[in-house]
């Protein structure tokens, strides 16, 4: 009993002044999630007592006259609760509320996409939910702090404040490829996600050529996106040679930055260079 | 801004929804203030509204039968979770409630960059009943504001975030 007398002075602190009362029953009116308290049952004789709601049910077998006690961590779910009240001289009923604890305990966020291409504006978006220890949403509305950040490019920070529990942010990715961490922050609670951001499409394509073994041998300059960032291997360069009325087209792709071909070598001939929807230089050949 | 037009929508909807027959819940479904760089679209808001409508008849079945395998209709996550549990506190104390709700007026608050999740208000009027041993041991009558996130499942919107607040 003495154990359970702090536990009932930390409930009545957080107790509400008013109360739900129905002739023997007194019902603190609303309480916070995992808090303790009590309820008055007026009267003489037993009686069952319940606290109803679609989160949680507790069932008593009480003595009236005397205080039902619930220690802290009885009622954790935030909610409205039906309390009924049962006994030989007839039932009775109130209604106690739970709202969430004030602490945020953790965040549901969600960060979209996980891949995409560099200097792209607004397209890294994140949502976030907060929660109290017992799994609340937290409606009151709270600082949620998002911050992309990565080794070679400024943080970028955005603070919301959450309405009905919720906080969004759009963020730009970054300028340069890499893994940036996406990170939503309240109070000492963080939740991270990676996002993974490639280089963009090829800025510029240059190539070069040269006569080797009766072909002309072609080659671009290293394909870089337009922050810099080196296109990834594989992404494809296509070579066209047109000569009288023949149009020869050959797919390359990008091994170590560059992309080489031989193509057949015809005094007039005319070489371009494209790259999705970038068009490189142009080579007459006159040897 | 262009959120203007999908409210609308959503508003266009009431009318639909309120039209019910007589046993189901009166329904309202107010213009939206949405916040979200989103555009939802009627169509969506409607199947959002109409999913989270049936989770209550859901709920109703499996607290009033006690069958927390129900549930999985209508709800996931975290409001699964606590809704099982109850029904699991039910069937050891002998109890069981039957929720009969009776009138929604609801809100969509928030439609998720990501399109993952839908938040709404709902300010609820439904009817409790209490039996022990299949003893009536009272009905309360409730109003109370709901907020509820539901998130897109194979074929419809789940409710997993199911929280009563005070008015």
């Amino acid at each position: 009993m003495k154990a359970g007398l702090p536990l009932l002075v930390a409930g009545a602190l957080v107790m509400s002044a008013a109360s739900a009362q129905s002739g023997n029953l007194n019902v603190p009116a609303t309480i916070q999630a995992g808090a303790a308290f009590s309820i008055q049952c007026g009267g003489s004789g037993k009686a069952t007592l319940y606290i109803v709601g679609p989160s949680q049910m507790i069932k008593r077998d009480v003595q009236l006259g005397e205080a039902v006690s619930f220690p802290a961590g009885s009622v954790g779910n935030a909610g409205h609760y039906v309390v009924f009240l049962s006994s030989a001289a007839g039932n009775e009923s109130g209604a106690l509320d739970v709202l969430p604890a004030e602490k945020p305990a953790d965040l549901t966020f969600i960060a979209k996409p996980s891949r995409l291409p560099v200097s792209l504006q607004g397209a890294i978006t994140g949502a976030a939910y907060v929660f109290d220890s017992y799994r609340n949403l937290i409606t009151k509305p709270q600082s949620v702090s998002f911050e992309l950040s990565n080794p070679s490019s400024p943080t970028q920070t955005h603070t919301v404040q959450t309405r009905n529990g919720a906080a969004w942010t759009q963020m730009d990715s970054s300028k340069h490829e890499g893994k940036d961490q996406f990170i939503a922050r309240i109070g000492a609670v963080t939740s991270t996600r990676i996002v993974n951001q490639v280089p963009g499409d090829p800025c510029s394509l240059k190539m070069n050529a040269k006569s080797e073994g009766g072909k002309i041998q072609l080659q671009t300059d290293p394909v870089r996106d337009c922050s810099g960032n080196a296109v990834p291997d594989g992404t494809i360069v296509t070579f066209t040679e047109s000569y009288n009325d023949t149009r020869s087209t050959v797919d390359v792709p990008l091994k170590r930055g560059v992309a080489t071909i031989a193509m057949p070598a015809h005094r007039g001939a005319t070489i371009s260079v494209a790259s999705g929807v970038v068009l490189g230089n142009q080579i007459r050949w006159d040897q | 801004m262009n959120l203007l037009k999908p409210i609308s929508a959503v508003f266009a909807f009431a009318v639909a929804v309120a039209a019910f027959g007589a046993d189901q819940p009166s329904v309202r479904v107010e213009p939206s203030s949405l916040q979200g760089p989103r555009q939802l679209q009627q169509q969506t808001a409607k199947a959002a509204v109409q999913d989270y409508l049936e989770a209550w008849a859901v709920l109703s079945k499996a607290m009033s039968q006690n069958r927390p395998g129900l549930l999985d209709q209508g709800f996931i996550g975290d409001a699964q979770d606590k809704l099982a549990a109850t029904i699991k506190q039910q069937q050891i104390a002998g109890v069981h409630t039957v929720y009969r709700d009776k009138s929604h007026d609801v809100k969509i608050l928030f439609y998720s960059p990501d399109g993952l999740s839908i938040e709404l208000a709902d300010a609820v009027q439904y009817d409790v009943q209490l039996y022990d041993q299949d003893k009536a041991i009272g009905t309360e009558q409730v109003q109370a504001r709901y907020i509820v996130v539901l998130t897109p499942t194979e074929v419809r919107w789940r409710v997993r975030i199911f929280q009563a607040q005070s008015e």
